[in-house]
């Protein structure tokens, strides 16, 4: 058998869940997808004792419009945000990212809480969530908190729950007035690990200024990475193409650290990441000004 | 722990006892003697183990058999009856030459399913886009988009 054994645990309420995951601590597992933890476990890179599996919990699935935009129960399918019309029209950039996520066969089980809380460098939600100011709701058997996706993400697959915390839902704010986003990635083929990708917002004032902007690139730190000082820069300027090349430069030069692979070097990714941080705030730019009133 | 499991593949009822550590695909093919579910990388990047849990796509080796308890699994032996009554999107790899090695069909063939259900008539693009999740590394897959061509096409023949 490629995993090494553990015991299995298949709660049917949250409570249940939250209780085993206190009882076992650091040995127990929470079980999403699978989509990527399997995948450890089957290299034996991972061996928890206890696996705990949130498959059967129902009350972790939904997807419904609330005040903070979209809630997602975290055992979204990847699939079902990927299907909605919700989605789309209340968290488009979250909409415009799912399909590069995988591939389908992955989406179709892959969820949105256990992408999220994996904190996989690579991966295209959590440089969603800090984009958009997205915010999760966490909770264990004493504590339940809400944490800012900016401060969800603190290292290397870390995020900032403790042990004994098990994420529940994430919320993705709806888009502000006259604002825009965009996301892409370069993958060596399409539903591969993206060699560098950036998810961006532009929002701008009725002047056609920006007023704030949002530039959040993965796969090219060790985690999700915000470049705040080109989001800064952008801040009081008419969004032309010299400005926002200049905060895509600003982004690539100063605010990533990429580590290179067999794939792509340090330099490359760092050329992605200017060349794919210019695209996403033009489009963003564009679509800002479409959506202002004329 | 040993857990008892039941669950419907291709239409027919098990119950087995197994280890929770047991992926579905050593499941299908070790304990049930389903075998055309072809195990390759053994995780989720090349999409030969793909099976339809519940009617969905989904990596087989990404999954504990545990976790298919009460639920429904189509394989690739649910499809045609045999060579002589194949399923249309059989017919249209078997007529196109849409396999060399033949590994990787099984994955491929059950990705199709629900993605032809749902979208009947692909375009080359949608179909490329779809066979990116499924590695072969025989035919260079332009003899792979025109089986799909031509079992979409099939399909629709007979389901009019």
């Amino acid at each position: 058998m490629k995993p090494a054994a553990f015991d299995y645990h298949a709660p049917r309420t949250l409570e249940e869940a939250l209780d085993l995951l206190a009882a076992y601590g650091e040995d127990a597992k929470p079980l999403a997808g699978g989509q990527s933890l399997v995948p450890t476990m089957n290299f034996r890179l991972a061996q928890p004792e206890v696996l705990v599996d949130l498959n059967s919990i129902e009350e972790l699935f939904f997807m419904r419009e609330g005040e903070g935009g979209l809630h997602c129960g975290a055992m979204t399918r990847q699939r079902t945000v990927e299907r909605s019309a919700m989605a789309k029209q209340v968290a488009p950039l979250l909409y415009e990212a799912m399909p590069h996520i995988a591939h389908a066969q992955i989406r179709n089980r892959g969820t949105i809480g256990g992408s999220l809380a994996h904190a996989d460098p690579a991966a295209e939600l959590p440089a969603v969530a800090i984009a958009l100011d997205a915010s999760m709701y966490v909770r264990s058997v004493t504590d339940a908190r809400w944490i800012a996706a900016r401060d969800f993400y603190v290292g290397l697959f870390a995020t900032a729950m403790e042990p004994g915390e098990l994420l529940i839902e994430v919320a993705f704010p709806r888009p502000r007035p006259r604002s825009g986003w965009s996301f892409e990635e370069v993958a060596r083929q399409h539903g591969n690990y993206a060699m560098c990708g950036a998810a961006a917002v532009v929002e701008l004032s009725d002047r056609g200024v920006i007023e704030r902007a949002r530039l959040v690139f993965l796969s090219v730190g060790e985690g999700p990475v915000a470049a705040d000082q080109a989001a800064a820069m952008l801040v009081g300027e008419r969004p032309t193409a010299t400005v926002l090349r200049a905060a895509a430069e600003e982004a690539a030069t100063k605010e990533i650290d990429p580590v290179g692979d067999i794939h792509a070097g340090p330099a490359y990714r760092r050329h992605l990441a200017r060349v794919i941080g210019e695209r996403v705030l033009n489009s963003a730019a564009a679509r800002a000004f479409e959506a202002c009133p004329t | 722990m040993n857990q008892t499991i039941e669950l419907i593949v291709n239409g027919k009822q098990y119950r087995r006892t197994v280890e929770p550590r047991l992926l579905l695909c050593d499941f299908l093919r070790n304990e049930l003697g389903l075998t055309g579910t072809h195990v390759g990388c053994e995780h989720g990047v090349c999409g030969a183990c793909t099976v339809l849990l519940d009617r969905e796509a989904v990596r087989s080796c990404l999954l504990f058999a545990v976790q298919a308890n009460g639920r429904e699994i189509a394989t690739v032996e649910g499809l045609g009856e045999g060579p002589q009554q194949m399923h249309a999107l059989q017919h249209g790899f078997w007529e196109t030459h849409g396999l060399q090695c033949g590994y990787c069909t099984p994955g491929i063939l059950m990705s199709l399913v629900p993605f032809l259900e749902e979208n009947p008539n692909p375009t080359e693009e949608e179909i490329r886009d779809l066979l990116s999740g499924n590695i072969c590394r025989c035919t260079g897959y332009q003899k792979i988009v025109e089986s799909v061509q031509l079992g979409a096409r099939l399909l629709r023949e007979t389901s009019k």
